[in-house]
């Protein structure tokens, strides 16, 4: 480059204008955006600042030198003197009026202006300058209401027509013009520091008063410079704007100045996207960006992919490398993908391109996504020094200070948005999901632990008694068929004896009724018969023969419960209906232990059993009452005293046993050997009943015997008590179905209910049945003695 | 000039040497240690290293051999942030894979190491 020879005024002139391009103040470099700034602002044509940047050196050194400044700011004065670019013409010229920058609102400036050239020249450039596009002129004409559109405002009063103005309407010119545009019309840009542009020009007005001044003030970029040049800007008036412009103002006035580059291909844009403190985001924009994001991609915390990024920024009809550039800045994460910070700053840079700004090399800080820890952002903060010195002017120093507060105002949202964004990925790459699930899966365990093959069946069936009892033996839980739980030995002696009771109340029922019914089952008879056999013994021994009966069986499946088995097939077969009728009414009474007793072990089955015989005693009463009351009603006085003898035989024989006031039966029960006490229970019902059979022990005759007409009454009341009593149970019954909709275990609980109740109708039919045939037989003596009789009496 | 036409003449016959070394590596050995292909051939003046990705993207590094202090390792780790950065540059919806690289990040980085080493 030729040697550089400068006048005075233009030594002065030229180190301000250094100066202010020095944003870093570094008095060696100035930054290239600045200078670009600087050269728009010269309003010449853009091949003729090319030209001058390459004259200068400027384009092959990558940067501006002071050297390289001056020349350019001598060249520019060239070729705004209307002289043709040459190296040469750099001291051949002479005399060249200084170089003129419009946009410079600062009253330095003009000053400048005034002293290097005409004021009017300068104002008239520098209105020029500041609508460079006609978006400025709008932005001019609309926002009174900011300070910094003030002076733009006023800056288009005076020159309405600017040279400069580039026919780009809105966010293509400069930020911020475009920026006030924006404020104009929405309104709510005063917040927006147009401090970015805004150094751009006030340099020129403040190189005078100081370039130190003005470098201070692109340096302090904080929000308050800013507002307070809007201010300042307010104060002025129009036509001294110029004159009393504010650093910042002027700053503003000089982004408004930036001639825009690019057309804005999105109108949207326009409106939203406005440079703020150089490369701060207003909510507006932010707004607008958010819901840019929406139309690409709808959930705010996820990604767009990088082919859609492509498309929707090619819109803006930014060159490919540019678009390239800004990808790499806004693509903090590298990841290929934008998420909704990286979107908003990758839309903000496009913005800020299309409106004149040169690209940072590095992301600003304001635009910096606010994942990464404030340290990054501390460092990012760095980053617009060298930002401002190889990229864009506006952007380093102002938004150095500001942005960091900035950060924290002005994107509460970013931040919000950042934390969803670490959070997002904190989900994606935590395996929480697979935590959950693997919880999720395992509730699951105990359901299908908890599950159990327990067929729910409430008809009393052999088989399904078998199942019951293989369950109930196989498992741990008892079923709900207390009376099959009852049968293991765990039992105590006592609940031995009142389930031996019950059951061999039941059983001997069933024995009587097999004896007299089922003679399709000699092995169930042939058990009654072992049954009977054990209950005449009315031993301690006989405990012994009662298990066996049930055992040869081969009927019975299960070693266990066999008895019950066997009383309830029988009583099955007799009295299905009845005792199906009847299991209804049964399970209501043993609820409090049956309910408690799902799980209930075979203890707590002892005691269920104790309850349930407790209870029992009140079915069994209740069943034989309505069988009683059914044969009472079909017997006939006699018989039916004999049979109600019998029941209330049975009755009482099955009271005095559940109360464990028979000893033989108690001694039976409770040798009742390890078979189930039902077994037991079954033989000592057997014996009981058989006592009351032709077999039956002393009492039960006598009883039998004892009862007469006169048990009658008081069988007939303890029948239509008991029958009261039945009726009550079946009454009850009703509410069991209804509980059988509740959980698994109200329903296992009514299933055991209702089996007991089954049990115990059964035996009560057995019973009964027998008393019946016992009834009968003696009926059939008294006619055949009232016939021996008879002739005797017609005598 | 000269030197970036004899430059160019050195990268291009080293992929001679590039391809010949990954058509010896089985096909199915592709670890990182594989894809530093290590020093190609020295020439008198200049060495060269080779460095291939899992997409058969060759990076080839021309060094001067007058510069002794290069170690290999160094030289690994200069093709692994070549490598991280190319990636970066891939990961740009914009850019177009065999487009001449204009990313300034990339550049800048390249620059950096290059002087690095100078």
């Amino acid at each position: 480059m030729e040697g550089l020879t400068l006048s005075d005024a233009e030594q002065k002139y030229y180190s301000d204008l250094f100066s202010y391009c020095d944003i870093e103040s570094t008095k060696k470099v100035v930054v290239n955006g600045r200078v670009l700034e600087l050269f728009r602002a010269a309003q010449l044509p853009n091949d003729v600042v090319l030209q001058i940047m390459e004259l200068c050196g400027a384009t092959r050194l990558g940067y501006f030198g002071r050297s390289q400044f001056y020349i350019a700011l001598k060249l520019v004065a060239v070729a705004q003197s209307g002289f043709p670019l040459r190296v040469e013409s750099i001291n051949t010229v002479k005399d060249l009026p200084l170089p003129r920058f419009v946009a410079s609102k600062n009253e330095q400036e003009s000053r400048h202006a005034a002293s290097y050239s005409s004021d009017s020249e300068n104002q008239g450039s520098y209105s020029g300058v500041i609508p460079p596009p006609p978006g400025r002129g709008q932005v001019k004409k609309g926002s009174i209401s900011h300070d910094t559109v003030q002076p733009r405002a006023s800056a288009d009063q005076q020159e309405p027509a600017s040279p400069i103005v580039s026919p780009q309407q809105s966010p293509p010119t400069s930020p911020h013009t475009w920026r006030k545009h924006n404020r104009h019309s929405s309104g709510g840009n005063s917040e927006r520091p147009l401090a970015g542009p805004g150094p751009f020009w006030s340099p020129f007005g403040e190189a005078q008063s100081g370039s130190s001044a003005g470098d201070a003030v692109w340096s302090g970029h904080s929000p308050p410079p800013p507002q307070e040049n809007w201010v300042s800007f307010a104060d002025t008036p129009p036509t001294s704007s110029l004159l009393t412009m504010h650093p910042a103002s002027v700053q503003d006035q000089t982004t408004v100045r930036t001639v825009a580059s690019a057309t804005t291909a999105n109108e949207i844009r326009r409106q939203s996207s406005s440079y703020d403190d150089p490369w701060k985001i207003t909510d507006e924009q932010r707004q607008y960006y958010i819901n840019q994001f929406k139309t690409i991609q709808p959930d705010l915390n996820g990604f767009i992919p990088g082919s859609a990024a492509k498309e929707f920024f090619t819109k803006s009809k930014l060159p490919i490398l540019e678009l390239s550039h800004i990808w790499e800045l806004s693509d903090f994460d590298k990841d290929g993908a934008l998420t909704l910070d990286e979107f908003c700053a990758a839309f903000h840079l496009v913005v800020a391109r299309k409106n004149g700004y040169d690209l940072p090399e590095k992301l600003p800080e304001s635009l910096m996504p606010k994942l990464i820890d404030l340290e990054d952002a501390a460092d990012v903060g760095d980053q617009p020094g060298e930002v401002g010195y190889s990229g864009s002017p506006a952007e380093a120093p102002p938004s150095k200070s500001p942005s960091m507060p900035s950060l924290n105002q002005t994107w509460p949202e970013l931040n919000q948005s950042s934390e969803q964004w670490e959070t997002f990925s904190e989900r994606s790459s935590s395996s929480q999901t697979l935590t959950q699930f693997d919880s999720n899966i395992a509730p699951a365990d105990p359901d299908t632990a908890i599950v159990h093959p327990v067929p729910i069946r409430m008809t009393p069936s052999k088989i399904h008694m078998q199942e019951m009892e293989l369950k109930r033996t196989s498992s741990d839980h008892t079923n709900p068929t207390s009376p099959l739980l009852v049968k293991p030995s765990d039992l105590s002696e006592e609940n031995k004896i009142n389930s031996a009771v019950k059951f061999a109340s039941g059983n001997t029922v069933d024995g009587y009724s097999s004896s007299d019914s089922f003679t399709s089952d000699p092995e169930q008879i042939g058990s009654n018969v072992t049954r009977q056999r054990s209950h005449s013994g009315t031993s301690p021994d006989n405990t012994a023969p009662p298990p066996p009966p049930p055992r040869p069986q081969p009927s019975h499946s299960r070693s266990s419960s066999l008895d019950m088995n066997r009383t309830f097939t029988v009583t099955t077969g007799q009295q299905q209906a009845g005792v199906v009728a009847q299991p209804p009414a049964v399970p209501p009474r043993p609820q409090p232990s049956q309910a408690s007793g799902p799980v209930v072990h075979r203890p707590v089955d002892a005691d269920g059993l104790m309850t349930h015989t407790s209870t029992s005693p009140q079915q069994i009463p209740e069943q034989p009452n309505f069988a009683d009351f059914s044969q009472f009603e079909v017997l006939a006085a006699s018989n039916v005293n004999e049979e109600q003898d019998n029941e209330a035989e049975k009755h009482a024989e099955v009271l005095p046993v559940e109360k464990a006031s028979d000893p033989a039966s108690s001694l039976r029960v409770a040798k009742a050997d390890s078979k189930t006490e039902e077994k037991a229970a079954a033989s000592v019902p057997a014996n009981v009943s058989k006592g009351t059979a032709p077999l039956a022990p002393p009492p039960k005759p006598v009883r039998r015997r004892l009862k007469s007409e006169d048990e009658l009454r008081p069988d007939v009341d303890e029948h239509t008590q008991k029958t009261g009593v039945l009726a009550a149970v079946l009454a009850s019954q009703p509410s069991i179905p209804r509980s059988v909709g509740k959980d698994k275990k109200a329903i296992q609980a009514s299933i055991r209910r209702n089996k007991e109740t089954n049990t115990v109708l059964a035996r009560l039919n057995s019973e009964l049945q027998q008393q019946l045939k016992d009834v009968l037989e003696e009926r059939i003596s008294l006619e055949v003695q009232l016939e021996q009789l008879r002739p005797f009496s017609h005598l | 000039m000269e030197n970036e036409l004899k430059f160019h003449y050195m990268v291009h016959t080293s992929l001679d040497v590039v391809d010949e070394k990954i058509s010896a590596m089985g096909k199915a050995l592709v670890d990182q240690r594989e894809l530093y292909l290590g020093l190609l051939y020295p020439t008198e003046d200049y060495k060269v290293y080779g460095y291939v990705t899992n997409s058969k993207v060759k990076f080839v590094m021309v060094v001067d051999s007058s510069n002794t202090a290069l170690r290999d390792n160094e030289i690994r780790s200069m093709f692994r942030k070549l490598h991280n950065s190319y990636t970066d540059v891939m990961c740009n919806p914009f850019y177009n894979p065999g487009d001449r690289i204009q990313s300034r990040v990339f550049d800048n980085m390249v620059t950096s190491m290059m002087i690095q080493v100078c």
